[in-house]
């Protein structure tokens, strides 16, 4: 069985997100770079300030989350990110969240990179520590500022969150992990060679032998194998670079809109990269109900998807509210236009 | 490129938690921490006090000249807030618009980037503070 | 402790001397104030300064001025205090002749704002606030009085425009006196119209920075009259500190270095702020000008601008302040603005104001003021003769 399923049951005790406040419509993009004609991807994207990096963005999802699951930050065994755009190439991040939420010293800390899927893997990685004894809470956290290319298609949608979860053990938790299970591949359908500063991508190629290929046999390998199908879950979240892609592997997979739509916040989020089927699955988090089934799986190119069933306890509703949701930060909402943006994300050359 | 880097790890606890002291004898909660008591001039080991992080704008203004290191972001407002625990503490505020800022305004602390050293020298985070942010209820 | 007078002064001009350095300011006022005491030679030289590590990469200021105003052998030191370097140095001065260890010694403040004109001099100028806990947060020394002011008008119930005249008096005054860097009057339509630097602060509300240098002489009273017969007593000399911090205070709005150093300063002169002819007060920003006249006892708290409003600051008022433009018109090349001050004040006690002349003044007033009110130094002059 290729599943990954841990002797003792681990979940969720706490969960956070993060969103910056502002927002680049695409029809910005489109003005700056296309006369203002052709359609766009997604309605806007959120774009951090000057003064947020991933680390600040997962630092505070991680508070959140804190409130949320309500334990001694001491007994976090591990404190881990995964991102793809780490504030240093050579220093991590997780020793920065580590000891502003006061896990130091006495933890792991490690930074994960496996592009958008960086994130799924510190839970995934989190669930065996925790099951194995190794560690009481283990902290994970996907984060990202992505950058695109200024003109690229990638521009549109490259935006910045994050998301973060206190795992730990089934009895605490508002969510049960039943499996997980990850597919991976090599297939080089987007990259970043260290010296640079904007990732490249294969164009269409990122399509079907990518994001499809692997967010499909992810979603169907760990579903079969447990003898699932779409009318079993409450709720699905997809990896979501743009709207489309999620929408067809949804449907591809046989599930109705009421089951994606919580959990697709791309159309005006944008794609936050290792923070985007975790900020997904926070919004869901938010409003589902004791006893609801989710089906949650990422996708990283490079390639490879981590699919994750999880099902809901009763000590959710009274987390839900405890801290602020995906929606209170989806609500935060100033609209910025593309000099702005350009400015925020550090694009204009100063020297 | 500098290499300012004691001068700031050694701020860690205070810059990302902001921990100050509570003074053992006439209870002042002080920030930041000293070695000596600023009401009461006791001077045995003070305990940490973990701040809330929350306030109010006790007074504010916006910086157009910014000084090195910080023009990144000007114009930037910075206040003094009044932490609910008693002290007044300088900080910028950040997430808001600079015109929409008074005296009053109930903030909270947010860990920021504070300024980089180049593109090459470590990043300095710590406080900042922004509006409470609006939960739905 | 012996009674001491001053028996010299010199000046340079302020405003940007880009061909003369911080080595030849410091040589011209130095010169200028030892002619000025017929002597050629002094026990020991007391060098007020901030920013000369900062700006023009010169430390060990002390003997460069000895070595280069041809006092070779002089005992000389650097005094910092911030912007009250220069009032801190005349009072080591001070405490030389009066302790009977020093006979003849020099005080000079000078600054060289314009060695360096980028953002390295807001940060220089920044350094007289918290390294760690303001400066850090992007704080500027314009901001840290921004922040001060806004709560004042808040609180107090004040309007900007409540401080025009501040600046409409200092500009005034510098008129009429050669060594100012603005000698353009202003009107209140300027003030209310100029720009703004770091609301509330208006450019007329700031102080120029700008170089120069001024230097007195001092010796013990009772040797004045072998160098001059104009000699101006040293009545009181006072320096207090409070926290270095603004968000320290127990009071951010009121001045309590100041409150110390003038309530030691009249004790000391056996006097009170009513019998003191006119102030040279540290106006760099009309903020400060309006607290220090509160807590010195010349203005009920929230009232300083009241004195602004009723015309109380001018020549003719109760208590003319700034009278030879102030650092708001004169200029305030920091470390050397209080020795400007004592010059000014000096001036006026020996009748030499010129058309800036107070009538019949017998005593007056400095006060010097480090950051944003941490250190702050009051001295209190008499003229001797008459």
């Amino acid at each position: 069985m290729p599943l990954m399923k841990p002797n003792t049951d681990v979940g969720i005790v706490g969960y956070g997100c993060y969103i910056p406040m502002y927002r680049l419509p695409a029809k910005e993009v489109t003005r700056i770079w296309n006369d203002g004609q052709g359609g766009v991807p997604i309605k806007e994207k959120a774009v951090g300030g000057p003064d947020e990096d991933t680390m600040t963005i997962g630092l505070e999802a991680a508070r959140n989350a804190l409130v949320r699951a309500q334990i001694d930050p001491q007994q976090i065994g591990a404190v881990w990110v995964g991102s793809e755009s780490h504030p240093y190439a050579v220093k991590p991040t997780s020793t920065i969240i580590a000891e502003a939420i006061g896990a130091t010293p006495a933890t792991q800390g490690a930074d994960w990179q496996f592009a958008c899927k960086a994130g799924t893997e510190t839970i995934q990685a989190g669930i065996g520590f925790v099951a194995g004894g190794m560690a009481r809470y283990v902290l994970g956290i996907g984060a990202d500022t992505a950058q695109g290319r200024p003109g690229d298609a990638l521009e549109f949608t490259a935006a910045s969150g994050g998301a973060a979860f206190v795992i730990g053990a089934a009895e605490e938790s508002l969510a049960v992990f039943e499996a997980t299970y990850s597919h991976v591949t090599d297939t080089p359908d987007f990259w970043r060679r260290p010296t640079t500063h904007y990732p490249s991508h294969g164009q269409r190629f990122t399509g079907e032998p990518a994001y499809f290929h692997h967010v499909l046999s992810a979603a169907q390998t760990i579903m079969a194998e447990l003898g699932y199908t779409a009318q079993d879950f409450a709720y699905v979240i997809l990896h979501q670079p743009n709207r489309k892609f999620p929408e067809r592997a949804a449907a591809e997979l046989g599930f109705e809109k009421e089951q994606w739509v919580t959990g697709l916040l791309s159309p005006v989020v944008g794609n936050t990269y290792a923070g985007a089927s975790v900020l997904g699955l926070t919004a869901v988090l938010d409003i589902a109900q004791p006893g609801d089934k989710i089906l949650c799986v990422s996708f990283g190119s490079g390639a490879g998807s981590d699919a994750f069933i999880i099902n809901t306890t009763d000590r959710l509703p009274d987390k839900q509210k405890s801290a602020p949701t995906t929606q209170d930060y989806i609500n935060r909402r100033i609209e910025i236009d593309y000099a702005t943006y350009v400015r925020y994300r550090n694009k204009l050359k100063m020297h | 490129m500098t290499t300012e880097i004691a001068r700031h790890w050694r701020l860690n606890s205070q810059r990302y938690q902001l921990v100050g002291e509570v003074c053992p004898k006439c209870g002042v909660k002080m920030f930041p921490p000293r070695d000596v008591c600023m009401e009461c001039a006791d001077d045995t080991r003070q305990p940490d006090f973990q701040f809330s992080g929350r306030g109010e704008v006790y007074s504010f203004t916006t910086v157009h000249n910014a000084p090195e290191g910080y023009q990144e972001s000007a114009p930037y407002t910075v206040a003094l807030v009044k932490l609910e625990e008693g002290p007044l503490i300088t900080a910028q505020l950040t997430d808001v618009v600079n015109s929409e800022v008074e005296i009053g305004m109930p903030v909270e602390m947010v860990t920021r980037k504070l300024r980089a050293q180049g593109e090459e020298g470590v990043i300095i985070y710590g406080y900042k503070f922004r509006p409470r942010l609006a939960v739905a209820g | 402790m012996r009674d001491v007078s001053i028996i010299g002064i010199g000046q340079t001009p302020v405003g940007e001397h880009w061909g003369r350095s911080l080595r030849h300011l410091a040589y011209d006022a130095v010169a200028a104030a030892m002619r000025n005491a017929n002597i050629e030679r002094a026990d020991a030289l007391y060098v007020g300064n901030m920013l000369s590590g900062e700006i023009s990469g010169q430390s060990h200021l002390g003997t460069l001025i000895a070595d280069f105003a041809g006092l070779r052998g002089i005992e000389a030191v650097k005094v910092e205090a911030a912007c009250a370097s220069a009032a801190a140095a005349f009072r080591q001065a001070y405490i030389g002749v009066a302790s009977g260890l020093q006979d003849i010694v020099i005080a000079v403040g000078v600054e060289k704002m314009t060695d360096d004109v980028g953002t390295q001099l807001s940060a220089g100028l920044a350094g007289a606030a918290d390294a760690d806990y303001e400066v850090i947060h992007g704080i500027t020394f314009v901001a840290l009085n921004a922040l001060i002011m806004k709560r004042y008008m808040h609180e107090y119930n004040v309007a900007r425009e409540d401080f025009a005249g501040f600046a409409i008096n200092a500009h005034a005054n510098a008129a009429a006196n050669n060594n100012a860097m603005f000698q353009n009057p202003i009107t209140k339509k300027d003030f209310v119209n100029c720009g703004v630097v770091a609301d509330p602060v208006g450019l007329l509300d700031a102080s120029p920075m700008a170089d120069g240098a001024a230097a007195v002489i001092l010796c013990p009273t009772e040797q004045a009259r072998e160098f001059t017969d104009n000699a101006i007593r040293i009545k009181a000399s006072a320096l207090a500190t409070d926290t270095l911090s603004v968000h320290d205070r127990r009071d951010p709005l009121w001045l309590q270095a100041a409150e110390d150093s003038s309530m030691r300063a009249y004790k000391q002169a056996g006097i009170g702020p009513e019998d003191i002819d006119f102030f040279e007060l540290h106006d760099a920003f009309t903020i400060m000008a309006a607290l220090s006249l509160e807590a010195s006892g010349f203005a009920q708290r929230g009232h300083g601008t009241w004195l602004a409003l009723d015309g109380e600051i001018t020549p003719e008022g109760k208590i003319p302040i700034s009278t030879r433009g102030g650092l708001k018109a004169r200029g305030h090349p920091v470390g050397a603005t209080g020795l400007y001050q004592i010059v000014e004040a000096a001036q006026q006690l020996r009748g030499e104001a010129g058309n800036n002349q107070i009538k019949n003044a017998a005593l007056g007033m400095t006060q010097n003021i480090g950051g944003s009110g941490a250190t702050i130094v009051t001295h209190i002059f008499e003229r001797v003769n008459q």
